[in-house]
């Protein structure tokens, strides 16, 4: 054998140096959720612009800044920008949620929504709609405020039954997502029940909550949504310099030095409590999670789901999604649009993947 | 006599090309053996003799028909074929495994016959499994599931294999175990055999022919004491290594000069 | 080699040693058919309405038009076929499904089948105003077979064919694309929506013989098919290199495959609506039982998804006065079965 000859970075990634630390890293994955969150924020500012009065996206943005005059200011800060971030922080959550579970699982298609998180929310926020809809008196303040807590309670719920279930000394990911499928199953057949149980027009309204909504939503909703995840987003990011080691399995992780029980149980939490807030304040914006992982994965060309990537993404697709559809059909909850415009993207890549590795 | 050939292939993964341009005639009854440096191409080559790899130009040739047109079932019951690092589900034991190697030999209408059974047995004797027959594959040492696909391999009774590292998890004990077996079943069925080994000595010991490949070309073939040279191991794998005659087979015996027992220039 | 001692494991008499023998397997087949015509037997007994068991027995011997009769002979009878027919299509299509895409998480819908049935009846409720199950049961089977097809060409672009990640991506996207497509439609349709949640739950009631009848004949084909898929299906579990040098031709495996499990599971849920969650623990179940030879595994499968679909049922039954449709019970009773399983047995892999 040849003796090593450099020590300088693997090929494809670049270092970057600041005195005495010096990360290296590669070019796509930085790439694209920088690019990611450039269109983020056209994207983002047209749909604050968006409304009963036309606001040009470049006045969004200066208005953001502190720069607009008093009528901009109160019309983007106190009815627009809440639909908009909840949009970024709900999509955002959803994705490195996704990106966590498919890591632990090993599986690209373990999402909050099979492991069983989005429909703990689920008979939550439909049991308090169906229920208190049945009874006749569940419209101002329970529907406002019991929907989206009952939902958060639902996903918290379901998110402990996953950890406790496939805790059997130490969490393995194949066995979480046995488990997950039990919990979903329970819980989508608790909701596709419930909404038989109630009146038609029930039924619709928690139809458009099953499938994510922002329409409705408010500052009192974004409030509780960014301190949550002002919390989660930053340990869950620490704690996931792990995942590269999860990846290879036990023992390579335990040789790699990582803790493999307490990261993986760990993570498994706060991804679900990540999935339970967002789907709390906007519903289970269908798809997101399990989309943007694969989808910035492939455009990252790395080999499991990046996480900052699949958090910008995840925000990019939702608030393309509203804004579509306050375009086109704005009576839709934004969820129908997510799985419209997500599907055929993320096919699209997988479509051309294979074909520059097999042709 | 070769029935086996491979002409003016190209073989890559994707955009790129691994091998570009390589012919290979595998003599009849014969043991080739390729070595190489770690990616030089050998399994892909490998792969392409067993036509689990479609070439991008030239052909691999079975019997002067292209390998990739025959009927696959055809091709199995001729050309046997283990990959480096094969993977069973859970659960199965040594006998099923074995059992699935005459997949080739049934069809609907006749699954299991006496000429299947027997060959699974002595496939299983052959390697040495008989007694771990009823153990669940995943459950085994790193060598005996080895030793475990190589009975899966010699059950689908071709006279032809194409080994890809056999005898990488084996103890050097087992290691001459397998390689005996291979030349045994050369001598007794006249089964043709190509391999891919990294123990240069061994290689020597048990080739007929010695195919040295280095970035996806053929640097030397023939004879290995024709092959195995000073000045080959310097060229193909950057080795400083004084080539003696190996003192029990009269093969070329490699000793490698390590860095630190080389004499200092200065 | 290592000296041979006597085999421990098997004995001479089933072949070779340590093969697992023929014989505990087929007996594990003969008990669950057995039980298979038990739970029959208890679904045709019993309901919400309760019924002497001499008066069900006379209802199937010597019909007299009595109110028993009725109940028995056209509510009962062809629920308990659908049931099987269903729990079979179900079980096997669910561990078809896990063999091609050595997913523990594919469910038989992931070919996109369950979502491309909705889809369908949806736009049959809809656009075509039918209003009825016959009506409903073409549409389903149509938009089934067209959204499996879609998938499995998706999942095959480029390259040799399809492999397990493409397909269930594939799946995935599509199904979550026509969930997209079906709610769009069903928020702005007061009577689509009215319909369609009661399909949505997935239920074997209400269906008589004429519905068994139209799906009979894609149930048995597809079953056939099935088990004429199960050798390649275990060569494909050692990994496609290892198939194809068995000389297995991959694609023609996965195109019988995606055939049979789109025949079944089209069927199923254009009867009876989305059930997926039976064919999804079914397999793991019968591979606890079977181990992973697939030509015992899928009949296995096949048999416990009709048992537990029809017991199922007839638990609904007795405990809500049939209020509560199969579908729910068998998630509320059969997943923490499922989940106590994969706890305690840490259940096979793939
Ligand atoms: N499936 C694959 N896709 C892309 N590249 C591959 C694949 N398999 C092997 N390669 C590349 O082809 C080259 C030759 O690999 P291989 O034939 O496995 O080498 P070896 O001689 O060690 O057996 C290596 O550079 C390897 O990275
Ligand atoms: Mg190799």
């Amino acid at each position: 054998m040849s003796a090593v000859r450099d020590s300088g970075p693997a090929p494809g990634r670049k270092v970057l140096r600041a005195g005495p630390a010096a990360w290296t890293f590669r070019p796509r994955v930085v790439a694209v959720p920088l690019v990611g969150a450039a269109l983020l924020v056209v994207v983002a500012a047209v749909n604050i612009g968006k409304g009963s009065s036309y606001i040009e996206p470049l006045d969004v943005l200066r208005t953001l800044l502190g720069g607009g005059d008093r009528r901009e200011t109160g019309i983007i800060f106190d009815l627009r920008l809440p639909r908009t971030l909840a949009g970024v922080l709900v999509g955002a959550a959803f994705g490195l949620a996704g990106a966590i579970f498919q890591t632990i699982a090993r599986n690209p298609l373990a999402s909050p929504d099979i492991l069983g998180i989005t429909w703990g929310a689920g008979v939550g926020a439909v049991g308090v709609i169906v229920v208190g809809g049945y009874r006749g008196q569940v419209s101002g303040a329970a529907a406002e405020l019991g929907v989206p807590l009952a939902a958060l309670v639902g996903g918290l719920v379901a998110g402990l039954l996953l950890y406790a279930l496939s805790w059997r000394r130490g969490i393995d990911g194949y066995r979480m997502v046995l488990v997950g499928i039990g919990l979903s199953a329970i819980g989508y057949n608790i909701v596709y029940w419930l909404l038989t149980v109630g009146d038609v027009d029930d039924a619709a309204r928690a139809t458009t909550w099953i499938v994510g909504n922002l329409a409705d939503v408010g500052w009192e909703a974004v409030g509780p949504v960014a301190l949550a995840l002002a919390v989660l987003v930053p340990v869950t990011l620490v704690g996931a310099h792990t995942l590269g080691g999860l990846q290879f399995g036990d023992d390579t992780a335990r040789g790699l030095g990582i803790r493999v029980d307490a990261a993986r149980g760990g993570l498994l939490l706060l991804a679900a409590a990540l999935a339970a807030v967002a789907t709390a304040a906007a519903g289970p914006i269908t798809f997101v999670a399990l989309a943007t992982p694969q989808i910035a994965l492939r455009l990252a060309r790395t080999a499991q789901p990046p996480l900052a990537g699949s958090m910008v993404l995840g925000a990019l697709l939702t608030v393309g999604a509203d804004l579509t559809l306050r375009l086109t059909a704005p009576a839709l909850p934004v969820g129908v649009l997510t799985a419209i415009l997500g599907a055929p993207y993320l096919i699209y890549l997988f479509v051309r993947s294979r074909r520059e590795v097999r042709a | 006599m070769t029935r086996l050939r491979a002409e003016g292939v190209r073989l890559g993964y994707g955009e790129r090309v691994v091998v570009d341009d390589l012919d290979l005639d595998v003599l009849d009854g014969s043991v080739t053996v390729i070595i190489g440096p770690n990616g030089c191409g050998k399994s892909t080559l490998l792969r392409a003799l067993g036509r689990l790899l479609r070439p991008k130009a030239g052909a691999v040739l079975l019997d002067g028909k292209r390998i990739d047109r025959l009927p696959t079932r055809e091709v199995a019951r001729v050309v046997g074929l283990l990959p480096q690092a094969p993977s069973a589900p859970e659960g199965l034991t040594v006998a099923d495994l074995v059992s699935r190697g005459r997949h080739p030999h049934q069809s609907w209408y006749r699954q299991w016959s006496g000429g299947d059974e027997e060959a699974v047995r002595s496939a299983l004797a052959m390697t040495g499994m008989d007694v771990h027959a009823g153990r669940v594959v995943d459950e085994l040492s790193g060598g005996q599931r080895q030793r475990a696909w190589i009975s899966m391999t010699l059950a689908q009774d071709t006279s032809m294999l194409l080994l890809d590292e056999p005898i990488t998890y084996l103890d050097l004990a087992h290691q001459v175990d397998v390689l005996d077996l291979v030349r045994r079943l050369h001598t007794e069925r006249g089964t043709t055999v190509v391999m891919v080994l990294h123990d240069l000595n061994l290689a020597a010991r048990y080739a007929d022919t010695l195919v040295a490949m280095r970035d996806g070309r053929v640097v030397a073939r023939g004879a290995p004491g024709d092959v195995l040279t000073e000045q080959l191991l310097s060229d193909v794998f950057d080795l400083d290594a004084k080539v003696l005659p190996d003192p029990v087979s009269g093969t070329p015996l490699v000793v490698p000069v390590s860095a630190h027992l080389r004499p200092d220039p200065s | 080699m290592e000296v041979t001692v006597a085999s421990p494991a098997g004995t001479a008499r089933d072949g070779i040693p340590g093969r697992t023998p023929r014989r505990r397997r087929s007996l594990t087949l003969g008990a669950l058919v057995a039980c298979l015509v038990l739970a029959a037997g208890l679904s045709i007994a019993f309901g919400a309405r309760t019924l002497p068991p001499a008066a069900v027995l006379d209802a199937l011997v010597s019909p007299d038009g009595s109110e028993a009769d009725l109940i028995v002979r056209s509510l009962r009878a062809p629920r308990t076929l659908i049931g099987i027919l269903a729990g079979l299509a179900l079980g096997a299509g669910g561990a078809l499904m896990q063999g091609h895409t050595r997913n523990p998480i594919a469910d038989p819908g992931l070919l996109g089948v369950n979502q491309g049935a909705a889809f369908a009846i949806v736009l049959a409720i809809v656009v075509f105003g039918v209003r009825d199950l016959y009506g409903f049961v073409w549409f389903g089977f149509a938009g089934a077979l067209l959204a499996a097809v879609v998938v499995f060409l998706l999942g095959s672009v480029g390259g040799r064919g399809s492999t397990p990640v493409t397909l269930a991506l594939a799946g995935a996207a599509i199904s979550a694309l026509l969930y997209g497509l079906i709610s769009a439609i069903v928020l702005g349709n007061r009577e689509g929506m009215e319909l369609f949640r009661f399909w949505h739950v997935g239920s074997i009631a209400g269906r008589d013989f004429a519905v068994a009848g139209q799906i009979a004949p894609f149930v048995v084909l597809g079953l056939v098919l099935a088990l004429v898929n199960t050798p390649g299906l275990n060569t494909l579990s050692l990994g496609e290199d290892v198939a194809t040098s068995l000389g297995q031709d991959l694609r023609r495996t996965r195109v019988l495959g995606v055939l049979a499990i789109t025949l079944l599971v089209g069927a199923a849920v254009a009867a009876c609506g989305p059930i997926a969650f039976l064919g999804l623990i079914v397999p793991h179940i019968a591979r606890a039982v079977t181990g992973p030879d697939y030509r015992w595994l899928v009949p296995s499968a096949a048999l416990l998804g009709a048992i537990l679909l029809l017991c199922a049922d007839v638990v609904g039954r007795l405990v809500s006065g049939d209020r509560l449709e199969v579908g729910i019970v068998l998630a509320v009773l059969g997943a923490p079965v499922f989940i106590h399983l994969v706890r305690r047995r840490g259940l096979v892999r793939l």
